[in-house]
């Protein structure tokens, strides 16, 4: 999915006319776009929307719509985990790959809460309101963030990746376990539902849309929404609407951690977390207390994990802790951070986006675009593709086997940053841990001329 | 007796955490007696039979064997390459397919087509009993797939190390961290794209392959014994190599103080060569041991085993390879016997619960720091 080219047809106008050093509208566009984080954010969300309606426009409207509905949804759960793991990681150096775990527990721990005490199926909850299941799910987070934070106060940073891989390994294997399940609703009357997961509480956003979330009964706002867009005007299905509406709420939440972890970024304590990052010993010998902005930090990014958890697997309907929490999902979200340059809140939301649609979702669509194309029987194995001597039976089984190949892109992709760009694809944002930029010169001083 | 007094107390002062962990263990101990001797005291005691602890031990020290020997490779390059190697469970994963590969030609060739055998069951549908893969029945097949798993896995990791670590050796240990678990996935999903997805048997079942040790109670498998002599060979040679050749010594001199062994001459490279084939090829074993043991192969069970062999080695302190050993046996039989206490579902996150416990109060681990003697 090359989206290079995408913005500067509508951009290439305005900058014809103009004499300025840039020699390319192209360049034009990307100079201006640096300037400005939020353009660069829309331009982004722009090409991937450009990407998405050439792939699926013979398909219809709806199909635009829902391809771009999964694509925003994914960029914007995977830019909020990525802000809050680039607490840690980019601003503290704390290499935390436990990711999947504090979201597991964030999300569990709110479905415990919410779920009705005496459910149709599935485990019994305690029944509280939504609000007190979302701040108890990003309190269990940030309490077990705190357990996890007595090791990364005297281990080395790759033992830590180890206990927390380990800690994240531990709460799946809890919440996969019957035993644990009938504990916890012998105690405290809730369960996990063990292997088979949970029902997630209704989302709300669906009930601002249909009346008690029932389809075919459109509140005061679901009407004219469906009107217009829906059935009776444009032809977009209901469930695709009420995902945009959900993703208003996303982008709300994400506009709310963006704000609050610049402002952490930029206090006194931010530069102390920098610092920390930088050089603990010389962070120690200036008085700053390491130990415990090491724990502060620890809690606050395990809480936001655990929100994103909620907001993203929340919404989602189902939770089973196996194929949604694995390590796997910690790595997706390493390699937003990764993308977008570690230590950059504009990084992590740029590379939460771009992960999601050029390296999470493309693939996926542009493998079955292209076995729609191909008029091939897809062989059983690799063994009968590769025995069959003709590549296109062999393209037929790549591309219908394109889940595993995607996986191998992304491991090259990792060791492609990690050898030529260390400070992520989308420039060196790192924020350094001085008030002022050393790196630049002062200018107005003497020179040599 | 008051000096000796008053020392325990100190020392328990200065490290509460591992008075804890030495009471926890003792209570455990005394519980496990009294379940032994059929006693029930309150919350401690109750019944168990001397059968189900020794077979709990045996299965213990069979994995814990297995664990052991992946945990060599990945000990000796964290110490020599100063990072933890995320792919190494996915090498365990290479070695047991090509392993089974090479074996399951060799003892189904004319029965079976060659490309189900080489695909290890994933083309074609031959059963298990079709190829008719067993140690009593077909030793030489096991016995050339176990070579040709550790030949594999040592080419691969050299071509890893070529095209990933190399070019970054200079840098710090969480950018090699990073570039492992890149591939780790590269590794892993190619396994997957090419042998497929799911979990199938391997070995056939063959009549009358249990010897029974009466008297212990226990009932051993022919596998299991495989397991058990081939493992400890690999440990006698690796132990061999490390004290009685040059490269041994160049190895150990390298993972106590690489500037030294670089000014006295080592030649670092081949050194840092020889240590991935020795550790690919000993993690590419016990992949293939494992599955010998296990008797199922799937395409990212060894990246579900890095956690224990990860625990292994750091429960045995990293860079020592007798620390490894040691430590896999640790974690194996924690792994088995903890269900006396804990149900099944449990065990696995004992035994990180133990890793966990001992970076905490020991990160050095039980040999104590980076010693390859």
């Amino acid at each position: 999915m090359s989206d290079a080219n995408a913005p500067d047809g509508s951009a290439s106008g305005p900058s014809d006319g103009t004499s300025d050093p840039p020699e390319s509208a192209t360049a034009a566009v990307v100079e201006a776009a640096r300037e400005s984080d939020l353009g660069l954010v829309v331009g982004t969300l722009l090409a991937i929307y450009a990407a998405a309606t050439l792939l699926t426009f013979t398909d219809g409207l709806n199909s635009v719509a829902g391809l771009m509905e999964t694509l925003t949804f994914l960029g914007l759960v995977y830019a909020l985990t990525a802000l809050a793991l680039n607490l840690q990681w980019g601003y503290t150096g704390l290499f935390n790959i436990g990711v999947a775990g504090f979201m597991a527990v964030g999300v569990y721990t709110m479905g415990m809460v919410v779920r009705s005490p005496d459910p149709a199926f599935g485990p019994p909850g305690l029944g509280l309101p939504l609000p007190v299941g979302i701040v108890a799910g990003m309190g269990m987070a940030a309490l077990l963030g705190a357990v996890a934070a007595l090791p990364a106060l005297r281990l080395k940073a790759d033992y830590l990746a180890i206990v927390t891989l380990g800690l994240s390994e531990i709460v799946r294997l809890s919440l996969q376990s019957s035993a644990f399940d009938n504990f916890l609703r012998d105690t405290i009357g809730a369960g996990t539902g063990g292997g088979r997961g949970m029902g997630m509480p209704d989302n709300p956003v669906r009930e601002l849309f249909l009346v008690d979330g029932q389809a075919g009964t459109p509140t005061a706002l679901g009407d004219p929404v469906f009107g217009v867009f829906g059935n009776g005007g444009l032809g977009i299905s209901h469930p695709i609407l009420i995902g945009w509406g959900y993703i208003a709420v996303l982008a709300a939440f994400l506009v709310a951690f963006y704000l609050i972890l610049e402002r952490l970024g930029r206090s006194p304590f931010g530069r102390t977390m920098k610092a920390i990052r930088e050089d603990e010993l010389v962070a120690n010998s200036l008085g700053k207390d390491v130990n415990l902005v090491k724990i502060k930090v620890f809690v606050i990014g395990c809480a936001l994990m655990g929100l994103a958890g909620i907001l993203w697997f929340g919404s989602q309907g189902n939770v089973s802790p196996t194929p949604q929490f694995r390590p796997l999902l910690t790595f997706y979200v390493f390699i937003a951070v990764i993308i977008g340059g570690s230590g950059s809140n504009t990084g992590s939301v740029l590379g939460g986006i771009v992960f999601a649609a050029v390296l999470f979702e493309g693939p996926r669509r542009v493998g079955g675009t292209v076995r729609g194309l191909i008029d091939a029987e897809t062989p059983p194995s690799f063994g009968d593709a590769l025995v069959s001597l003709d590549p296109v039976t062999f393209l037929a089984y790549a591309t219908d086997n394109i889940a595993p190949l995607q996986f191998v892109f992304l491991g090259l992709v990792l060791v492609f940053i990690i050898h030529r760009r260390p400070e992520g694809i989308l420039g060196d944002r790192i924020e350094t841990a001085a008030a002022v930029d050393l790196s630049e010169r002062p200018t107005g001083g003497e020179s040599d001329e | 007796m008051g000096t000796t007094d008053s020392s325990i107390v100190d020392s328990a002062r200065a490290r509460p955490g591992l008075l804890f962990v030495a009471l926890l263990g003792g209570l455990l101990l005394v519980d496990l007696a009294a379940k032994l001797a059929g006693v029930g005291l309150g919350p401690i005691g109750g019944s168990i039979s001397v059968d189900r602890l020794g077979s709990n031990l045996w299965n213990g020290v069979v994995i814990g064997l297995v664990i052991g020997l992946a945990g060599i490779g990945l000990s000796m390059t964290y110490s020599i390459l100063s990072f933890a190697n995320f792919a190494h469970g996915d090498l365990v994963s290479v070695g047991a397919f090509s392993g089974w590969g090479v074996a399951f030609l060799i003892a189904g060739l004319g029965d079976v087509s060659v490309r189900a055998l080489l695909t290890v069951r994933d083309a074609g549908n031959a059963s298990p009993g079709d190829i008719g893969a067993h140690i009593l029945t077909t030793p030489g097949a096991i016995l050339v797939g176990l070579l040709a798993a550790f030949v594999v896995t040592a080419l691969l990791a050299v071509a890893l190390d070529r095209a990933f670590y190399k070019p970054m050796r200079d840098r710090d240990g969480i950018s090699l961290l990073i570039a492992s678990i890149g591939a780790a996935l590269i590794v892993r999903y190619l396994l997957q794209f090419v042998y497929g997805s799911d979990r199938r048997g391997i070995t056939a079942s063959v009549d009358a392959s249990n010897l029974a040790f009466d008297p212990l109670g226990l009932s051993v498998n022919a596998h299991e014994l495989t397991i058990l002599v081939a493992a400890v060979g690999l440990m006698l040679a690796m132990h061999g190599m490390l004290q009685h050749t040059k490269l041994g010594t160049a190895m150990r001199a390298m993972a106590d103080n690489k500037d030294l062994a670089l000014i006295t001459g080592i030649p670092a490279e081949r050194v840092v060569t020889a240590t991935w084939i020795i550790g690919g090829g000993l993690a590419g074993a016990s992949g293939y041991l494992y599955v010998l043991l296990r008797g199922t192969i799937q395409f990212d069970f060894g990246w579900l085993l890095l956690l224990l062999i990860f625990a292994a080695v750091i429960l045995g302190g990293i860079g020592s390879v007798y620390g490894a050993i040691v430590g896999g046996l640790v974690i194996g039989v924690v792994f088995t016997t903890s269900t006396i206490w804990i149900p099944s579902d449990f065990n696995q996150a004992a035994a990180f619960g133990v890793m966990i416990l001992m970076l905490l109060l020991r990160p050095e681990g039980l040999f104590g720091g980076v010693t390859t003697t």
